[in-house]
């Protein structure tokens, strides 16, 4: 439904142009949940925003291509973008606290999408501004609040309302709860869940919190600096992670079920994206580094059925299909 | 309610401040009012100038009891006989100018600030386009100057050299007023360039203040959320953009609308308008305390209503205000 290709985004800044996205490709089915796992500053949200088309200068989409059920996204003009814009992919913003009017009512939040895309009446728009409340457990009289009025995990909700409030096939979710405490996090993403069963749409999940991911996703997409370096389904990820920053990045979080394990994280920091590593972009802080050939770049492959992962080059025989990789690696991989 | 009925409660105790302060500060000033009418020339003796002193309401009582009086008095708006206007009592003297200033001035502050807070919408929206980039600093410029010296410049060049314009009073002298077009023009007519110096002062603080709020409020998440809605450009500019990033301008609009009455004295005077401003200058001049007072008065009063109004307006235009 969704088909990214060797997306690219750049910062413009005064010292040249900073890759935040450099050559992302990824998919998603009709009522599949992808995530998207990384760092912050990993190029997460970025490619949240590209897909909408709503980067803010100097961020501009340099390269690749975005079709959405056969749609050239990146090839709408102003007045296609609009109509595209929520009808088909909607988005609940990193700080939805912050991602509603001050000034305006619930209501009017809700309706506005409403009169703009369905040519709904006002009075229409509101009547079923009313029954969205409904589905995310709101009671029907917060039409009338503001924001401000509303508790973080209302006001979350109300964000999630608007996102529904089109059906869209597919929802952007950029750090749908980061700003919740657990309870209400839980609760939310329980309803999320919910919701997703009964209208079927997609979701692009976007988190750091990895263990909030492998429960909700059905593949995950691991991203570092700008470029995906794993991606393979959930439950895989975890079980068998094969580059070195996922296994880092899954070494990072206490594990929900069996034995305590002493959590490592990752040595040194995020890379100035300003002036990216050569080659790999993370070898200056991988632990399973082996010197390549000259300075050249990683690219991702199937190494697995649904398996994807960014390397050099392996042993032969790691392409081969079958139980004998995950005894190869990782001594068989050259990162 | 209960924070309008408080604000209520907070103008009434400053009115009353105004009041006490209005009645002590001219008394502090050196001059005898009753020698001054009189002249400085003339003789007079002591019952001729009791007879003047109580004809102008003068009395040798203990300050606090004229004290009280003077309140009582001000509360029902009597602020006794004005001295160089004798004997028109205050209160129509100030009426003859008040309208006067109210049109100037209200019309400069409502077209400055209509027109300034536009051009920092559509600057700040094409962030960096040609609005933005030279009509801000060029406003900026021009406001720089004080007003007296831009009003000055006008009348020379405008006025005196090219005669676009008339260059004293509120109408033409031969013209008796009425409602009729030949009379509401000629206000019109006299009315441009003192109010289009009073606006160009004031430009481009308008603009400014409101283009660097728009920026501030475009960065917001509910900003990049509206337009990820799909929404019109037109509806994100203005219901989502302008309609926060006013909030702080219409504070400023009220206190500059108080200030109306005062803030234009000197143009008043440059372009011998028969407003407040100027009837505050020749009530200086002539030592005339109650029209002092009367005006100084008036002056307070006028910050006062026009905070409260934007008090209420507020109320309206920001939600969050209404809880507190």
């Amino acid at each position: 439904m969704l088909e990214v290709r060797d997306l690219r985004v750049e910062y413009l800044s005064q010292k040249g142009p900073v890759r935040a996205v450099d050559g992302v490709s990824f998919s998603i089915a009709p009522g599949e949940v992808l995530g998207l796992a990384g760092e912050s500053g990993s190029g997460k949200s970025t490619i949240a925003h590209a897909l909408l088309r709503v980067l803010r200068p100097p961020a501009i989409i340099t390269g690749g291509e975005v079709y959405f059920k056969g749609k050239d996204v990146l090839a709408l003009a102003e007045h296609e973008l609009e109509d595209f814009r929520w009808q088909d992919i909607s988005m609940v913003f990193q700080s939805a606290m912050n991602s509603l009017n001050p000034v305006m009512r619930i209501g009017d939040q809700i309706a506005d999408v409403l009169v703009r895309h369905k040519k709904l009446s006002k009075r229409a728009a509101w009547q079923r501004a009313g029954e969205l409340l409904d589905v995310v457990n709101i009671d029907k009289k917060r039409l009338d609040a503001y924001p401000h009025e509303l508790s973080g995990g209302m006001r979350q909700r109300a964000v999630i309302a608007i996102a529904l409030a089109l059906e869209p096939p597919l929802m952007i979710m950029d750090e749908p709860t980061t700003a919740l405490d657990v309870v209400v996090q839980k609760e939310i993403m329980q309803q999320i869940e919910e919701l997703k069963e009964k209208m079927r749409f997609s979701i692009l999940f976007i988190t750091h919190d990895m263990s909030l991911m492998v429960e909700f996703s059905n593949r995950i997409a691991i991203m570092y600096a700008g470029e995906i370096v794993e991606l393979a389904g959930a439950r895989e990820v975890f079980e068998n992670p094969l580059h070195p920053y996922t296994k880092g990045l899954i070494n990072s979080f206490p594990p929900l079920t069996g034995p305590k394990r002493k959590m490592t994280g990752i040595p040194g920091a995020p890379p100035n994206m300003a002036e990216p590593p050569k080659g790999c972009r993370f070898h200056p802080r991988c632990t399973m580094c082996q010197p390549v050939e000259g300075e050249r770049r990683p690219k991702l492959q199937e190494v697995l059925p649904g398996h994807w992962l960014a390397y050099h080059e392996g042993i032969p025989g790691v392409n081969v299909k079958g139980q004998a990789v995950k005894n190869l690696n990782p001594p068989g991989l050259v990162f | 309610m209960r924070y309008i009925l408080r604000r209520l409660g907070f103008y009434l105790i400053a009115f009353w401040a105004a009041i006490t302060l209005d009645f002590f500060l001219p008394r502090l000033l050196p001059g005898d009012p009753a020698a001054t009418i009189v002249g400085s020339g003339g003789q007079l003796d002591p019952q001729q100038l009791q007879a003047v002193k109580e004809a102008l309401g003068l009395s040798d009582q203990p300050l606090i009891l004229q004290y009280f009086t003077f309140l009582t008095h001000a509360i029902r708006g009597d602020f006794g006989i004005s001295y160089s206007n004798f004997p028109a009592p205050v209160f129509s003297v100030i009426l003859t100018g008040l309208w006067w200033t109210l049109l100037l001035g209200g019309c400069s502050v409502i077209f400055s600030f209509l027109i300034g807070n536009l051009i920092g919408i559509f600057g700040s929206w094409r962030r960096g386009g040609a609005v933005d980039s030279f009509v801000p600093p060029l406003l900026v410029l021009v406001g720089a100057f004080p007003p007296f010296f831009l009003g000055l410049c006008a009348l020379y060049l405008l006025g005196f050299q090219l005669r676009w314009f008339p260059t004293r009073h509120a109408y033409e002298d031969t013209l008796t007023p009425g409602f009729d077009l030949a009379f509401f023009g000629s206000v019109i007519q006299h009315m441009l360039l003192p109010s289009l110096v009073l606006v160009l002062a004031h430009l481009g603080g308008w603009a400014l203040g409101m283009r660097n709020t728009m920026v501030g409020i475009l960065a917001e998440d509910y900003i990049t959320m509206a337009e990820a809605k799909g929404l019109t450009q037109n509806r994100i500019m203005y219901r989502y953009a302008a309609r926060n990033a006013m909030l702080p301008s219409i504070t400023a609009f009220g206190i500059t609308l108080g200030f109306v009455l005062s803030g234009q004295l000197l143009i008043e005077q440059i372009f011998s308008y028969p407003g407040l401003g100027f009837l505050l200058i020749s009530a200086v001049q002539k030592l005339d305390y109650p029209l002092m007072q009367g005006l100084f008065l008036m002056i307070t009063l006028a910050v006062l209503v026009a905070n409260f109004i934007v008090d209420i307006i507020y109320t309206r235009l920001d939600p969050r205000v209404r809880a507190g």
